[in-house]
């Protein structure tokens, strides 16, 4: 089949998990003889580096043309987090000439991205047409008007997750706009689907769940690191923000610390509860052994992976979170929120609320005294994540494609 | 009547753990009630549950058809902690064990020896093995005014050097796995003699020290579970995707009567009746009508003892290594594989010494409760819940736990012996010698 698919972000240009999924589905899809068009806001030289010869990569201002589409109000917001650190991620990441890639303001750029992303639909032959999220549903929607080919929305979190009861009403209305113009949705986990169901007035019948997974590993990093030998390392990997729980991180820590000194509690990643966490971290007095390494990219992920003890993900709210196989993969065992998808896929961790603190410490603790534990975790773990692959899930996506051509 | 041509052996295992109740790290040094039992799996309420769908439907049917069949024989093994728990919990406790008494009076039934604690105390230590068999022989004799002659080991756990040790202890036989592997071509529906193995003189000086009675008898017999017949009832009774379901008892018996042999020796988990099988299986019906149609066909009954008693042996088995009752692989691998399960049973085990040291500092009463503690510590289903191995099949017929994975039943196994050993630091004052 051929796939008219609307991405956002594109590794090595991506802020998060998005642009690692999109890479993953695309590469299991042109591994079983698709081709795609995969339109995005910017494409760059380091992208077309080493993707599949049946994946064609396009830049949505190249289309040479646009469609009228609704007009999105402007608004202070961004998906990720504040303004403030997406439009420090856009001068990061891309340096130069932003003005032809992201806009430096969101509801903008989609709108921007739509009008002219959708061009391609009479330009480029598909049979189906694909997006990820809200940030490309509208795109998706205006594509669908010029080729009246089938649309797929590719749900990977919604606003409840990143927005918790502050929900913003134009990103759900336009969250829920796509949903209803898709012809089916493809949720991330059983967790989401109930939740599209649920808040978005969705038929279950529309829905089909394909879970995530990780690409093979080569990675060869080993535990070494330059903090104490006889420390034992907790971290934390992923945006600051709300959704992710990093508080909850360091109220964990606090009680650990009451049981074990010789623990360092690392915080990795960015966002908009950073200086929070640091003014937290220092309140609680365990400022000491709690350390902040930034967002980090590319190698260094897992790096961070492999030099822990223990990788907690303490999310609220968390459609999926692929982070978990990610440090499974590189021998790390995980305590995982109960309250995330990817608990649907992996059996081999341990578990905890994320509110419920003191289990949540009981668990780190036993991993950190226990090498029966963490090695039973680890060996078990990678065991299980050998059976998903990309490859399978892209076959479930193919069968989402089929119900809907009839192919 | 037909004349009597070979005789069907049962034996109903009777078990209910102490299940352990959560404990987080905090709470080391001043956890109470180590044993009342996980959330929704309370012991006592699993004990009522239990009750009401097993104990008691299961010995009303046995007790009527003992008492309508002269004939019709059984045999139980129950654990010590199982006669604990009736004792301990009230008037359904009451009720469950006032309707055993009942089956043991007709004088059909036999009770077997087993492991107090339904321990896995021989791979540890022969010790802690005998001594918990005297316990337990103590505990039937108390209440049902008993002495067992046949042993049965946790989970049909047995080699040649167990059955030697138990053989030297003073019992009559003992029950083992009818496991193709170590029969090969011969019939599990015969008796025989285990292999002959030379003891370590210390095991067989502790064994001597555990006699059960004063002289040995002359012999010593093997009786092995026939489980392709006995799985025809405790596993695939119900299942609707046997070609051979509906199995009723006519159609049980008439197998029975095709098996060659002697003894078809019918082992399995009492809960069979009402837990694992349902009473709308049909399952109840069926043991109603199973001593009639067998006798029809000229299949008799027997217990263990009896079964000994009547027929001969026919030849040595061979059990070089350690055997199960359990799973596919016949071996100890639900309770004693991975690592979490090691660590654990190298720390429950490695107090022993400490313990046996160090007792005589304490009067009666506290010696009593921290044997008891430590040894419903030992107890084999701590260890299943470690398992990960059916876990991660996904099989849940064959994973049962209360807890939400092998994970949590091991940090929570793990913290309750912590503060064990806190307590005896330090309230009972136990340092190492």
């Amino acid at each position: 089949m051929q796939i008219l698919m609307f991405g956002w972000e594109f590794p090595p240009m991506n802020s998060g998990g998005l642009g690692v999924a999109c890479q993953g589905i695309v590469e299991g899809l042109s591994h079983h003889g698709h081709e795609i068009f995969l339109v995005l806001p910017k494409v760059s030289e380091s992208m077309h580096a080493c993707k599949p010869d049946n994946l064609n990569l396009l830049a949505a201002h190249k289309s040479g043309g646009h469609i009228e589409c609704m007009e999105i109000p402007s608004s202070l917001y961004s998906p990720y987090c504040t303004i403030e650190s997406y439009t420090k991620w856009i001068e990061e990441c891309i340096g130069e000439e932003p003005e032809n890639m992201y806009g430096k303001n969101l509801f903008e750029e989609i709108h921007r991205y739509a009008s002219r992303g959708a061009m391609y639909a009479g330009k480029v032959p598909h049979d189906i047409i694909h997006t990820h999220d809200w940030l490309t549903a509208e795109a998706g929607i205006q594509a669908k008007k010029i080729s009246d080919k089938p649309m797929v929305m590719h749900v990977h979190a919604t606003e409840f997750d990143r927005s918790g009861d502050n929900v913003n009403q134009q990103v759900y209305d336009m969250e829920r706009r796509g949903m209803e113009h898709a012809d089916r949705i493809i949720a991330v986990s059983e967790f989401t689907k109930k939740m599209l169901i649920k808040h978005y007035g969705i038929k279950e019948w529309k829905i089909d769940v394909v879970h995530n997974a990780v690409k093979p590993n080569f990675s060869t990093y080993h535990k070494t690191h330059h903090l104490n030998k006889t420390d034992k390392i907790v971290l934390f990997l992923g945006r600051m923000t709300l959704q992710k729980g990093p508080d909850y991180f360091l109220k964990m820590a606090k009680r650990v610390l009451e049981v074990m000194t010789k623990v360092k509690f690392i915080m990795a990643g960015d966002g908009d509860m950073t200086e929070q966490m640091i003014h937290m971290a220092n309140d609680l007095g365990i400022e000491r052994n709690v350390l902040f390494a930034g967002f980090l990219k590319g190698d260094e992920v897992a790096q961070a992976y492999s030099h822990a003890d223990l990788y907690v993900m303490p999310s609220v709210s968390e459609p999926f979170g692929i982070a978990p196989l990610e440090a499974i993969q590189n021998g790390t065992p995980v305590l995982i929120s109960k309250q995330a998808g990817v608990n649907e896929i992996i059996k081999n961790a341990l578990r905890a609320d994320f509110w419920d603190i003191d289990d949540m410490a009981n668990k780190v603790i036993a991993a950190l005294q226990y090498d029966s534990l963490t090695n039973t975790l680890k060996d078990h773990g990678k065991r299980e994540l050998e059976q998903i692959s990309w490859q399978k899930q892209a076959k479930h996506i193919e069968n989402v494609y089929k119900r809907i051509t009839g192919k | 009547m037909n004349k009597i041509n070979k005789t069907i052996c049962f034996y109903f295992q009777v078990h209910q753990p102490y299940r352990l109740s959560k404990c987080n790290v905090f709470e080391i040094g001043s956890k109470e009630n180590y044993f009342i039992g996980p959330q929704n799996y309370e012991n006592q309420e699993v004990f009522e549950k239990v009750a009401n769908k097993c104990y008691i439907p299961a010995n009303k049917v046995i007790l009527d058809l003992l008492k309508k069949h002269p004939e019709f024989k059984v045999s139980y093994s129950f654990s010590g902690v199982f006669l604990d728990q009736c004792l301990l919990f009230g008037d359904i406790g009451k009720e469950v064990l006032d309707s055993f008494k009942a089956i043991i009076d007709t004088g059909q039934a036999e009770i077997l020896s087993e492991t107090y604690y339904h321990s896995l105390a021989w791979i540890y230590s022969k010790d802690e093995f005998a001594k918990q068999i005297e316990w337990h022989k103590k505990l039937i004799y108390k209440i049902f005014h008993k002495k067992p002659q046949v042993f049965r080991n946790t989970e049909l756990i047995y080699n040649n050097e167990i059955a030697e040790f138990i053989r030297e202890m003073g019992f009559k036989g003992i029950v083992a796995e009818g496991w193709d592997y170590y029969l090969q071509w011969r019939n599990q529906n015969f008796l025989y003699k285990p292999k002959k193995v030379e003891l370590h003189p210390e095991d067989r000086k502790i064994a001597k020290n555990y006699r059960v009675r004063k002289t040995l008898p002359k012999d010593f017999s093997l009786l092995l579970k026939n489980y392709k017949l006995s799985d025809d009832i405790a596993f695939r009774f119900s299942n609707k995707s046997w070609t051979e379901w509906p199995m009723g008892a006519d159609k049980f018996a008439s197998w029975a009567n095709n098996a060659e042999g002697e003894t078809i020796n019918l082992f399995m988990d009492y809960e069979t009746f009402g837990e694992h099988q349902w009473a709308d299986t049909g399952i109840f019906e069926f043991l109603k009508h199973l001593p009639e149609e067998c006798l029809k066909n000229g299949i008799g009954f027997k217990t263990p003892s009896e079964t000994i008693k009547a027929y001969k042996t026919v030849g040595e088995l061979d059990v070089p290594h350690l055997m199960s009752w359990a799973d596919m692989e016949r071996d100890l691998s639900a309770w004693c594989s991975n690592d979490l399960q090691k660590n654990a049973l190298e720390r429950i085990f490695s107090l022993e010494n400490k313990l046996k040291s160090t007792l005589n500092k304490l009067n009666k009463e506290d010696r009593d409760v921290v044997m008891d503690i430590w040894r419903k510590l030992q107890t084999s289903d701590h260890f299943y819940y470690m398992c990960t191995k059916y876990w991660n099949d996904g099989d849940v017929h064959a994973y049962f736990s209360p807890y939400e994975s092998p994970y949590d039943a091991f940090i929570t196994y793990m913290n309750t012996l912590s503060d064990f050993e806190h307590k005896l630091e330090n309230k009972y004052q136990l340092t190492s010698v």
